[in-house]
């Protein structure tokens, strides 16, 4: 029982909230279904595929190409994969963590996954296009270059802050996901 | 744009087939393990920014920001990016609607910047894929970023 809760511990919070919000506003508390119902309607249709790809990536790229290409000494190329990776992903922050999770598993260098991360946040390439359309050239490329600039430095400081342990648990976790 | 994923997915997936059934078998398997763990907390995530969607709308966005500028409007821009979640096909044009109605650069830029990076309603799906340390840091540098976005934003235009 304990256990149960312990698993599924923010899905029960959130529909408890959502109970709350419908005792309070029942008006509200639709909106908010209703709004649930379309944010998973977006991410939804594209997490098929995404998890498809990791499955195959997960049984077919052997851990040392993933540690060549991406682990502790692939210093440059790591980088540009890293950023390559991010920005042809799809889907909003969350999509990217089970993807993060896999480059994990199989040995990248965690500077590499935190710079993963922040390419998915600012140079995704459809999202890209659709910013430079709406807010302009000088918007959009200020953007994604201070957001590469923060994020190449920002990995490289999260990862020598991180302890042994720390790393520890961050590959156990990643395993856990799996 | 969802349709390029299932193409390079199937494409993927065929190739592997063909050159390995069972090695396939176990991935779709890993797969299919991997989503359903996702899916749950998926599904909290969603029910979780959909509260906070009905009571943070876009509307009411649009009004908080309407003729705000200066330091205020700034930090309300970061703190309203870091705690809603808009789909970015919504988020961009709003920011454009945001602009035509007399909002300043630098805080739609600090609110688009902080909605895509920094997500306090995904902080615990974040925590536990990567620990507390790291989710937090990961925010945190997600926060210098906007906040060196509007800077040079600031500056310029």
């Amino acid at each position: 029982m304990i256990e149960f809760l312990k698993k599924n511990k923010l899905l029960l919070i959130a529909l408890s909230l959502l109970a709350f919000l419908y005792l309070v506003s029942p008006e509200k508390g639709q909106v908010a279904t209703g709004n649930a119902l379309s944010n998973f309607a977006s991410v939804g249709m594209v997490l098929p595929p995404i998890f498809i790809m990791i499955g195959l990536l997960d049984i077919w790229v052997p851990k040392e190409v993933m540690v060549k290409y991406m682990g502790n000494r692939s210093g440059l190329v790591g980088g540009l994969l890293a950023v390559f990776l991010g920005s042809v992903g799809a889907g909003p922050l969350v999509v990217a963590f089970p993807v993060a999770a896999l480059l994990i598993r199989k040995g990248a260098k965690l500077s590499n996954v935190f710079l993963f991360l922040g390419a998915w946040t600012s140079v995704k390439l459809p999202i890209f296009m659709f910013e430079w359309a709406n807010l302009g050239g000088i918007f959009t490329s200020v953007h994604v270059l201070t957001s590469l600039f923060v994020y190449v430095i920002g990995g490289i400081i999260i990862e020598k802050t991180l302890s042994h342990s720390n790393k520890k648990e961050i590959l156990e976790r990643a395993q856990k996901v799996a | 744009m969802n349709g390029v994923f299932y193409v390079v997915a199937g494409g993927m997936l065929l190739a592997s087939f063909l050159k390995d059934k069972k090695k396939t078998r176990k991935a779709l398997m890993k797969a299919y393990k991997s989503f359903m763990k996702n899916l749950k907390m998926l599904v909290g995530m969603m029910v979780l920014m959909g509260v906070v969607f009905s009571l943070v709308s876009a509307d009411t966005i649009s009004q908080l920001f309407g003729q705000e500028s200066g330091l205020y409007g700034i930090l309300l821009g970061l703190g309203i990016g870091t705690v809603s979640f808009i789909p970015s096909f919504i988020a961009f044009p709003l920011g454009a609607t945001l602009l035509e109605n007399g909002a300043g650069y630098p805080q739609v830029a600090g609110f688009l910047s902080a909605l895509m990076g920094v997500g306090i309603v995904s902080l615990p799906m974040e925590i536990e894929y990567f620990g507390k340390k790291a989710a937090i840091l990961r925010n945190l540098s997600a926060v210098l970023a906007s906040i060196l976005f509007i800077v040079i934003i600031g500056g310029i235009l």
